[in-house]
């Protein structure tokens, strides 16, 4: 006598036998197009399950993130944040240097442009306390040949003149303090007349008659009378004309920027400087930004200003 | 060694018949070569599937669905192997796996001796064997497969008398006690 076979035990051969011979079949066919038929399939009967999964996964992940994983959420953004700062910080810094670098680099190339003549560069260090005069402070004294009533100057244009002068420093009356001015005339027409401070960042051309043809958007130098000033410095350009009696109402604008210097130039001589590869700056609008107010030395109000009488 | 065995089935005694040594395997064979070498002198023989006849019969008459579904794989795939390139090893064979299967567990409960149902049983086993060829071209290969026309239908009537036959003669490799 012979046990009958276990039905399970037969249908398990079963399946297990035509299983090996479905995976027999596709390691055989190869579709031309999509490659061995067990791969297709293999491919085909993971998909499903592959993309469920991924979906969940997803899903799974997704609630983790934005819900359980808050707190180290926070932690990242607390860190990005004081990262972020730090790299404002740094941006700013760079732009600070990027833009003395410029600043250097014109004064190099100034100095490059007039090799004979006898500068000195100087960094500004402080300016007016107060609005009602405007000189800055720049890190050049009596030890680096620095005197009173030399010419201070920018690429730019004029800047003012020494009116104090000490050991390691010296102030710097602007031109547009109202005690300030230079000996100026028109670019074009040659008309001179003085050029002086008002307290505002635009300045005022002095005793042009009425006569004379001004125009506006003329250039005005220098004209060396002063004594104080080379000749032919940029010192702004005609921003409103206004007729007067007997002398027109000429508004100017300063050449160089007044109101952002960080960097001058101290003239060691009244030699003229040649400003022909150089076009002063056309400001066209008033200077709204007033000078800083830290750490400024009192003005010397006695100084004589460099006015021209026509 | 018995040459028959009872089986208990439900109170239902049914013999299982053993072979000469050896005889299952010539058998197998024989068959498989003449379905390959007929068909080249006589063509309309490949209507035939001998192959089959024999997984039928030494399914029924073992009655062992293990057994049973083995030889049906074993002679399958010798089909498959003997049947050229373009026929995948494993498309005959899911087909005689199934039938050894099926047969044996169809001879373990059912008296097959007698010629009329040995002829219905033989029908039978030719449509599903078809049916299973069909499923494995159509859905594993992609491939088209008639599911039964009057040739098969024609094919099914002359192997089921064949097999009818050819059983008998099968009968005489018994083991007799």
């Amino acid at each position: 006598m012979v046990a009958i076979p276990s039905k399970h035990k037969s249908l398990a051969l079963l399946a297990g036998v035509l299983l090996a011979q479905v995976l027999m079949l596709a390691v055989q066919i190869k579709r031309d197009e999509r490659g061995r038929l067990i791969r297709v399939w293999a491919i085909s009967a993971a998909y499903p399950f592959e993309r469920s999964g991924a979906w969940a996964f997803g899903k799974v992940r997704g609630v983790w993130d934005h819900y359980f994983a808050l707190r180290t959420t926070a932690r990242e953004n607390e860190a990005l944040r004081i990262e972020n700062d730090a790299l404002k910080l740094t941006i700013t810094q760079l732009q600070t240097r990027a833009s003395e670098a410029d600043r250097l680099a014109s004064l190099l190339n100034f100095k490059q442009q007039h090799e004979k003549l006898p500068i000195v560069g100087g960094r500004v260090i402080a300016a007016s306390a107060g609005t009602a005069s405007r000189t800055i402070e720049i890190d050049r004294g009596e030890r680096d040949g620095v005197r009173k009533n030399m010419a201070v100057i920018t690429p730019d244009g004029a800047v003012g003149k020494v009116i104090e002068v000490y050991r390691d420093t010296a102030q710097v009356l602007l031109l547009t303090d109202k005690e300030g001015g230079a000996g100026a005339m028109l670019l074009d027409s040659r008309t001179q007349g003085p050029v002086g401070g008002t307290g505002e960042p635009t300045m005022q051309m002095k005793y042009v008659a009425t006569e004379e043809n001004v125009t506006v958007g003329e250039k005005i130098v220098t004209s060396g009378m002063d004594k104080i000033f080379p000749r032919d410095i940029p010192i702004g350009t005609v921003v409103e004309v206004k007729p007067g009696t007997p002398f027109k109402q000429i508004r100017v604008q300063p050449a160089a920027k007044l109101d952002r210097l960080e960097t001058v130039i101290v003239l060691l001589t009244q030699e003229p400087v040649e400003f022909k590869s150089e076009t002063p700056g056309t400001q066209t609008g008033a200077a709204t930004n007033e000078p800083s107010t830290q750490g400024a030395a009192p003005v010397a109000p006695t100084v004589p200003t460099a006015t021209e009488k026509p | 060694m018995n040459d028959t065995f009872e089986l208990r089935s439900g109170g239902t005694h049914i013999e299982v018949h053993k072979f000469y040594p050896g005889a299952i395997v010539v058998v197998a064979v024989a068959a498989l070569v003449f379905q390959a070498m007929a068909p080249v002198y006589f063509p309309k023989l490949s209507i035939l599937d001998l192959p089959l006849l024999v997984t039928i019969y030494f399914g029924l008459s073992r009655r062992n669905p293990s057994t049973g579904l083995l030889l049906g794989t074993a002679i399958g795939l010798a089909q498959d192997a003997l049947s050229g390139p373009t026929v995948p090893l494993g498309f005959y064979g899911m087909g005689k796996t199934v039938i050894g299967y099926l047969a044996s567990s169809i001879g373990a409960r059912l008296d097959t001796e007698h010629p009329a149902a040995r002829f219905s049983l033989i029908f039978g086993f030719f449509v599903v064997h078809q049916a299973v060829l069909v499923v494995v071209r159509r859905l594993l290969l992609a491939q088209p497969e008639p599911w039964m026309n009057v040739r098969l239908a024609i094919a099914a009537a002359v192997n089921a008398l064949v097999g009818t036959v050819l059983f008998l003669v099968f009968d005489r490799l018994r083991r007799r006690s």
